[in-house]
This record gives structure tokens, C-alpha cells and sequence, in this order.
């Protein structure tokens, strides 16, 4: 584990809120796996195993007020923000209690009062949304910084230079964290880049970077804080790469012909949760009952977020189009 | 002690003139409110729109961008979520392509999809239609394909007082706004009233009132279709000509009542034929008046090709004033 200069507090207290919203957010969607199997889930699915530390560590260090774009892979970015574990579920089975209104499913969670701007799937669609949410804020000089969390897969989409070319050129207060995970649903890094090292793509925009190991959460979080700094002090923005791996498949569909199970094995022994859990130990910062107590509080709050959606309601067919236009002035249009 | 209400003046003015004054204006009025697009500063815009208004209004209200429509479409329903008010110009409906992803995956979605939480008050104005010999990169007509997309609205000023009137309401509009303006028009010259101001952007108008046929239309093809119920007026049959002015939502009220009354319709859309603009009016005249109609619904659409550069090509291409008295002839048994 990382120990820099940068380090956040090392309270006990802090570390053991890292590694429950770390268990939080593998233990749910484990939960979701089983429950995807039940065939109570449906449509497309795309797990975070394995890089349960880059929502973790970077999460908490924004404000209230501050934005967040997320993509389809954005379970583990709603839980850590806040958006109740309870919508988040029902929102996978497509009750209208569902953060969404059950109309996104699990690629589509959105909370506006946690400024969470949504799970966009299309690859890269999100980061001109962020622009754009960051200059509005840049034009009304609200200290506001958005983050916008996106896979190596999006860097090869030309919306991914236009955003980094633009928030550049403009100014703009977005905080660009790039996932990278190796693998576009099956596609290799070295097969879809000619450059592999990605933080370099930002430093062609003048853009300063940073990259990290994505599977260490105090080192993310490190990152992170450095990174939240310099666009809040700087009013610009800043590049991080989380490097990391996806531990299971894609999404529900994917057989994984494209990679060995022995990479897949060697990369589990990176895991972030194990990682973690061992340096605490090793440190003498966690005790031997904390993880079981953890657990049993992350799967008391799963059982209640699965009861919630089973409660559910489905949304009336009669209701089927509202909202494709606004009705009346709502929130949403102020 | 005279009452009566002071008439406006009437100012001579250009329809590209009347579209810059209504950005003018808007800018002015609503401090939200800022234009965003390639060259629309120091250029003046691709067609002029917005020239001297970056001296006037400044970088943050007149926003050059660089070439990457996709990033500053998407910037724009960005701003908008966050409380702004953007107007963004696509030079043409032909470079909006590369902005599809973020018109047609987010700004029509977004409201829907998120359950209410989050609307994009965005307006996009883009040039549109042929007739400017800039060959079939520059000259299509593809606001019949956006009028397909539910989550948006979609307008064709097609007069002086539209191209003043609509851009407030548009702005005004919780929903992402589409503006269609032909590149013919840009030099129409007529008269505004000078205190000319918003215009509902959701009802079809009666251009011309007539019992005969009723001939629908919207944008550039507008002033040939009025050219061709003065023809054929000469020739004793009274044509209704109804503007569309919202392709989406379609008014499907004032078209019902027209050709109840008239019996007979042709529509005139500069869009292709096949899957156009004119099918769906076609069909929802058969659904809604079948049972009124004395003879088949015609239709005069751009021919199926790419808008060719040589002038007499590309005029033969796009709906034209014979082609117009061809149909309706036609609906009245002419051979």
C-alpha cells in the first residue's frame, strides 16, 4: 500500500470507512449477480469487481455540491455517492421506486440530489455532457467541480478528444478519471491504442495528469485529493488514470473468449479489498472482528435494499409517456 | 381622447437579420442565455447570423468553438442541465450528423430515462435545404429525420416574423429545441413590426386561405408553394396553404380541419420521399380524414439523390413551383 506525503487522514475510523464501502459495493453486486440469475434483473449488467477502489477513493473527497457523469458501469459510483442502496436496487428491477423511476435500469441511475448526472452508455457520451456541465458552472463562478469517470475504452471515441480539447481550451473545472481497465468489452488496450500509455493523450492537451494504481484505495484517494485540489484551485482540469482490472466479464452476456482464466487469477491476487484488508491488518489498523461486522452490516442493508425492490411498484402502462416532455416547470427545469 | 393603441412601425429588415436580432435580444434579456458555435464570433457565422454581435455581446455570450460538434452539442446540454440557457449553432443539418450521438442519446433522453430528475433547455439552430449550389455535403434536408425523435421539438421558421419570434419561445421550453432555418431565406426581405416579439412555437399557420386543396408545407419550400396557389388561382382553384412551423410536434388540428374542409391535399416537403417528413402528414391525414377526401393525397419531395452541385441539376432535384402545380393539378383528375 501506498504511503505518500499526500496521504489522507489514516484514521482508523477512515480506514475502516474505506474498506466497508469497498465490501459495500462488491457484496451488492454479488447480490445483483444471484439475483440477474433469478432473471429479477434483466437487460445488461456490468459488474465493478475489481475496481471497487476507484469510486471508493475518489468519491468522498468531493463536496455536496459538486457534479458527477458517470458511464453504465456506475453501480459502485452511486453507492459511495449517496444514492440509497434501496433505489439503487429497485432501480435494477425497473420499479418505478427505482432512482430512475425504474426507467433506466442498471445502466441508467441518476440522482439529482446528489447531483449524480447519471449512468451514460454510450461509450465516451459522457464527457461532453461533463464540459458542459462544467462550464455553466465556470460562467456562473460556482465553485463546483465535475467529475467524470469514463473506461480506456472511451479514448479512442473522438468525443473524448473534443472534451479534453475543449475543457482545455476553455478552462473548465472537470475532473477526468479514467478507468482503465484493459479491456473494451473484449478488446485489448494494445489492440484499440496506438499509444497504450493514456495519461499521455492529456498532456497532448496541456492537461495535467496523474496516473495511479486503480486497486489501491489510499493511493487513489491520494490522487484524488491532489486532484480535486488542483481543479478547485486552478479552475481546470485534471486528468487521473486509475490503472485497474475487471474481474468478471463485461456484462452478463460475455463468455470472456478473449482473455485467460490465468490472467484473470493473477490479477485476483491485486483485488483492492483483499489488498487492503491485509495492509490494515499488517498495521495493526483493523481488528479481527471488524470484517465480519462490516459484512453483516452491508448484508443487513442489502437485504433491505432486496426487500425494498421486491416491495416495488411497477409503473402504470398509462404512464408510459410521461416525461418525454416536461409537463410543468419541475426541478429538472430550473 | 384618442385610446387606440399606437401601431407599430414596420421595419424593412432580411430574415437573417431578424434571427440575429432575436439572439440579440435573448442575450440581452436573459443573463443565462449565451450563443455557442464554430465561427459564430469572429467570423460572423457560416451564414452571417451572428456578425458584429461578439463586439457587442462579448466571449462569454458569443462562443467561437473549435470543429467538434459532437464535444460542444454535448457541452451545451451540459450547460443547459446545470440552469443555462445555450443556443448552439450547427453550421448545417449536414455537419449535425456528427452530433447525433449527443442530440438523439442524451438531449431526447435525458428527461425520460432519469425518471424527471434532469431536463436540457438547450436550443440548436442549423442551416438547412439546397439551392446554393453547395453540392450533397452541404445542401440536405434532415429535419424530417430529427421530427422522427420523441424527447425533442423541431421548428422551420419559414417568415420574417418566425425567424424573429420563435428563438425566445424555443428558449423559454423545458425541453431540447431544434431550429431549422433554409439557407434560401437568409436574404428574404420583408417587414417586421419593430416591437415584433415571441410567437407560439406548437400551432401550424393558414399562410393562404383557400376552399380548393389544401397545400402543406414548411421552410424554404413555403414561398413557392404560396407562388404556386397564385397560379393556380389564375386558373380558378382557391388553394389552402398551411406552414407547418413545428415538425414536432405536429399540429395535427389545423391540417385536419384544412382538409375536411378542402378535400384535397398535397404536401410539398424538401426532404427525400421515401420515410419523410410528407409520409407521416400523408398518414395521418388517411388515419384522421380519410373519409373527407376526394382523391389521393400527393406529394412533391426532393428526388432521391444526393443534392448535385450543377444548378439545373440541383434545382431539378429539390420541389419546385411546376412540380407543385403538377400535384395539385393532379388531385383534381388533371392528367
Amino acid at each position: 500500500m501506498t504511503v505518500s506525503a499526500d496521504k489522507p487522514h489514516l484514521s482508523r475510523e477512515h480506514m475502516l470507512d474505506l474498506l466497508k464501502q469497498m465490501i459495500r459495493i462488491r457484496r451488492f453486486e454479488d447480490k445483483c449477480a444471484e439475483l440477474y440469475t433469478q432473471e429479477k434483473i434483466r437487460g445488461f449488467m456490468h459488474l465493478y469487481d475489481g475496481e471497487e477502489a476507484i469510486a471508493v477513493g475518489v468519491i468522498p473527497v468531493l463536496e455536496k455540491r459538486d457534479r458527477i457523469v458517470a458511464t453504465y458501469r456506475e453501480h459502485g459510483q452511486a453507492l459511495v455517492r449517496g444514492v440509497p442502496m434501496t433505489k439503487v436496487m429497485a432501480e435494477m428491477y425497473g420499479k418505478q421506486e427505482g432512482c430512475s423511476h425504474g426507467r433506466g435500469g442498471s445502466m441508467h441511475l441518476f440522482d439529482r440530489t446528489v447531483n449524480f448526472h447519471g449512468g451514460n452508455a454510450i461509450v465516451g457520451g459522457g464527457l461532453p455532457l461533463s464540459v458542459g456541465l462544467a462550464l455553466a458552472d465556470h460562467i456562473r463562478r460556482n465553485d463546483i467541480v465535475t467529475t467524470c469517470f469514463f473506461g480506456e475504452g472511451a479514448v479512442a471515441e473522438g468525443e473524448f478528444h473534443e472534451s479534453l480539447n475543449l475543457s482545455a481550451l476553455w478552462g473548465l473545472p472537470v475532473l477526468f478519471v479514467c478507468e482503465n481497465n484493459l479491456y473494451a468489452m473484449g478488446t485489448a488496450l494494445a489492440l484499440s491504442e496506438s499509444e497504450t500509455d493514456i495519461q499521455r493523450k492529456a498532456a497532448c492537451y496541456r492537461i495535467a495528469s496523474e496516473t495511479v494504481d486503480g486497486m489501491d484505495v489510499v493511493a487513489v484517494e491520494a490522487a484524488a485529493r491532489r486532484a480535486v485540489h488542483a481543479v478547485r484551485e486552478s479552475g481546470k482540469p485534471y486528468f487521473l488514470e486509475c490503472r485497474t482490472y475487471r474481474l468478471r466479464a463485461h456484462s452478463m452476456f460475455d463468455a470472456q473468449l478473449y482473455r485467460d482464466k490465468a490472467e484473470i487469477e493473477s490479477w485476483r491476487t491485486k483485488e483492492p479489498i483483499i489488498r487492503f484488508q491485509a495492509w490494515l491488518q499488517s498495521n495493526g489498523m483493523i481488528h479481527l472482528e471488524d470484517v465480519p461486522r462490516i459484512e453483516a452490516e452491508v448484508d443487513a442493508e442489502i437485504a433491505e435494499a432486496v426487500a425494498f425492490a421486491e416491495a416495488g411498484t411497477w409503473e402504470p402502462v398509462e404512464q408510459l409517456t410521461r416525461f418525454t416532455y416536461a409537463e410543468s416547470a419541475t426541478p429538472a427545469d430550473r | 381622447m384618442q385610446q387606440q393603441r399606437v401601431q407599430s412601425e414596420a421595419i424593412e429588415t432580411t430574415y437573417r437579420e431578424a434571427v440575429r436580432e432575436a439572439i440579440r435580444d435573448a442575450i440581452k434579456r436573459d443573463e443565462r442565455v449565451f450563443l455557442m458555435g464554430e465561427d459564430v464570433g469572429r467570423y460572423g457565422g457560416c451564414y452571417a447570423v451572428s456578425k458584429g454581435l461578439l463586439a457587442e455581446l462579448g466571449p462569454e455570450r458569443i462562443r467561437d468553438t473549435p470543429l467538434s460538434e459532437s464535444g460542444f452539442t454535448g457541452a451545451g446540454i451540459g450547460a443547459a442541465m446545470a440552469g443555462m440557457r445555450p443556443i448552439v449553432e450547427l453550421m448545417t443539418v449536414n455537419f449535425s450528423l456528427l452530433a447525433l450521438d449527443q442530440i438523439v442519446n442524451t438531449a431526447a433522453t435525458v428527461r425520460h430515462m432519469s425518471g424527471n430528475q434532469f431536463g436540457v433547455p438547450l436550443v440548436i439552430r442549423m442551416a438547412t435545404g439546397a439551392g446554393r449550389q453547395l453540392a450533397a455535403q452541404h445542401s440536405h434536408s434532415l429535419e424530417g429525420w430529427y421530427a422522427h425523435i420523441p424527447g425533442i421539438k423541431v421548428l422551420a421558421p419559414a417568415t420574417l416574423e418566425d425567424a424573429r419570434g420563435m428563438l425566445w419561445s424555443a428558449l423559454q421550453d423545458p425541453d431540447p429545441v431544434l431550429i431549422f432555418e433554409n439557407v434560401m431565406l437568409y436574404n428574404m426581405i420583408g417587414t417586421l413590426a419593430a416591437d415584433a416579439g415571441p410567437v407560439d412555437i406548437d400551432k401550424a399557420a393558414i399562410r393562404r386561405p383557400g376552399r380548393d386543396i389544401s397545400l402543406i408545407t414548411y421552410g424554404g419550400s413555403l414561398w413557392k408553394t404560396l407562388d404556386a396557389a397564385n397560379a393556380l388561382a389564375a386558373e380558378g382553384i382557391e388553394a389552402e396553404v398551411i406552414d407547418l412551423r413545428s415538425l414536432r410536434p405536429l399540429d395535427d388540428a389545423t391540417i385536419m380541419t384544412s382538409v375536411n374542409k378542402t378535400r384535397r391535399a398535397v404536401i410539398v416537403d424538401e426532404g427525400w420521399r421515401s420515410g419523410s417528413l410528407a409520409a407521416e402528414v400523408a398518414m395521418r391525414i388517411v388515419e384522421q380524414a380519410f373519409w373527407s377526401l376526394d382523391a389521393p393525397i400527393g406529394r412533391v419531395c426532393s428526388e432521391e439523390v444526393p443534392v448535385p452541385y450543377p444548378s439545373h441539376l440541383e434545382n431539378a432535384a429539390i420541389p419546385q413551383v411546376p412540380k407543385i402545380l403538377a400535384a395539385a393539378k393532379a388531385a383534381f383528375g388533371a392528367p
